[in-house]
């Protein structure tokens, strides 16, 4: 190694003006095979206050568990019209919404397959680098033996998993609690 | 699955810490619990890959994006986009965004008194080539005031965004001018324990890249993380 990594700073509040091209709260085109999802939540502080200059990031692999990506080499199909990126702003009150598929499940590093997953980034004003979490799906048997699920204290691990929107097929909620009572888990990734 | 390395992590000090009270705003928005260590899985050494096509060739010069060319000094921005071990990051997307020559931004927030440029919308993007360079076209962004401190005022500074080959690698930064005289006071800046990384964050001025009677050049390399040489797996 003979470099160092270039410091994180804060995307501040304008970050709209150069990331809003690339905004993608819809992820899969149509006829991507999968069961949709669309999922809600806020970017709350550690008063319970709605962010309104937050930007998240998701990155997932298909219903097949195969990511879009050269390094993921399972003979698994990519899919045209889903690349497993997604990108939302918050709105004034903290809130983003996306619509996607549910991911497949994936290989993990004990050779157990991880229980479906999207990884997510976030990005505010204030936050000098990034926070990265992750959002599982309720009622799933898989995430009792989730590899990264288990590096997580059992009280916390809820903060992970979305919950579904009682009366709405295919709705669910997950927050992102910056600080404070609630605190989502955050990984040092 | 196939033995695949992960993602080298920062050096002590070379990253901010999440709560820096001295940026006000980092005070309610910083995680007050410790991370959770998470060994890199295929989640985190793949990430989004974005086709040539995403890139219009045009947006990487900030100059010619309305009818005439924005005020302030027209100014030539590159470098390259490599690992820790000096490896170029190929074709990877690089988003810019900045302030206007006067210090204001084109957004509805700021509301700072400084006028808009209609030349100029302030954002451009790229795709590094195949040893890892970018070169943007704008001019010299403003310093501006802020509402952090009593007369709190930004250096001039270019919002970067750069996604790598995985989503380890994701980063977000700034890059600032040399000499700016507001770089001790301020906090984002100052935010990383580590004054040579710091440093790393202010461009060069550089003849090589300067055009002969059109624009001065400044040259700003961004590193991201390097692979582990060990598998991830043990």
């Amino acid at each position: 190694m003979t470099l160092c990594a270039t410091t994180s700073q804060t995307v501040g509040p304008f970050f709209s003006i150069g990331m809003d091209r690339l905004n993608c709260a819809e992820l899969a085109g149509p006829g991507v095979a999968g069961e949709r999802v669309t999922i809600e939540g806020r970017v709350l502080d550690a008063d319970g206050v709605g962010v309104p200059d937050a930007i998240i990031e998701l990155w997932q692999a298909n219903s097949h568990g195969k990511y879009a990506h050269p390094e993921d080499v399972q003979d698994k199909p990519v899919e045209a019209g889903f690349q497993g990126y997604g990108r939302i702003p918050t709105d004034e009150d903290g809130k983003f919404r996306f619509t996607t598929i549910k991911p497949g499940a994936v290989p993990g590093p004990d050779g157990k397959l991880h229980a479906p997953h999207i990884a997510v980034s976030v990005f505010m004003r204030g936050l000098l680098r990034r926070v990265v979490t992750r959002i599982y799906f309720p009622d799933e048997p898989g995430n009792a033996g989730d590899f990264a699920l288990g590096l997580v204290e059992a009280g916390r691990r809820g903060t992970l998993i979305a919950r579904r929107v009682p009366g709405v097929e295919g709705l669910m909620r997950w927050d992102v609690i910056m600080q404070g009572p609630g605190e989502t888990v955050f990984f040092d990734c | 699955m196939s033995r695949l390395p992960g993602y080298r992590r920062a050096l002590a000090g070379t990253q901010p810490e999440y709560l820096h009270p001295t940026y006000v705003s980092s005070r309610k928005r910083a995680p007050a619990q410790p991370l959770v260590y998470l060994p890199h899985t295929l989640s985190e050494i793949t990430g989004p890959v974005f086709a040539p096509e995403t890139v219009n060739v045009k947006a990487c010069d900030l100059t010619r994006q309305h009818a005439g060319e924005p005020l302030g000094e027209r100014i030539i921005v590159s470098g390259r986009v490599m690992d820790e071990d000096g490896k170029p990051v190929r074709k990877t997307l690089v988003e810019v965004w900045q302030a206007n020559a006067a210090g204001r931004y084109r957004h509805k927030v700021d509301q700072h008194q400084a006028p808009l440029d209609p030349n100029f919308s302030g954002h451009g993007y790229a795709m590094t080539d195949g040893e890892g360079r970018y070169r943007f076209i704008t001019v010299r962004p403003g310093e501006y005031p802020w509402g952090n401190h009593h007369n709190a005022w930004r250096p001039a500074h270019i919002h970067f965004s750069v996604f790598g080959p995985a989503f380890a690698t994701r980063l977000v930064t700034q890059m600032y001018f040399p000499g700016d005289p507001l770089l001790p006071f301020d906090p984002i800046y100052n935010c990383t324990a580590d004054e040579a990384a710091r440093q790393r964050l202010i461009s060069f001025f550089d003849w090589e890249s300067t055009i002969p009677g059109h624009a001065l050049g400044y040259k700003f390399d961004i590193i991201l993380n390097g692979r582990e040489a060990t598998p991830m797996e043990k």
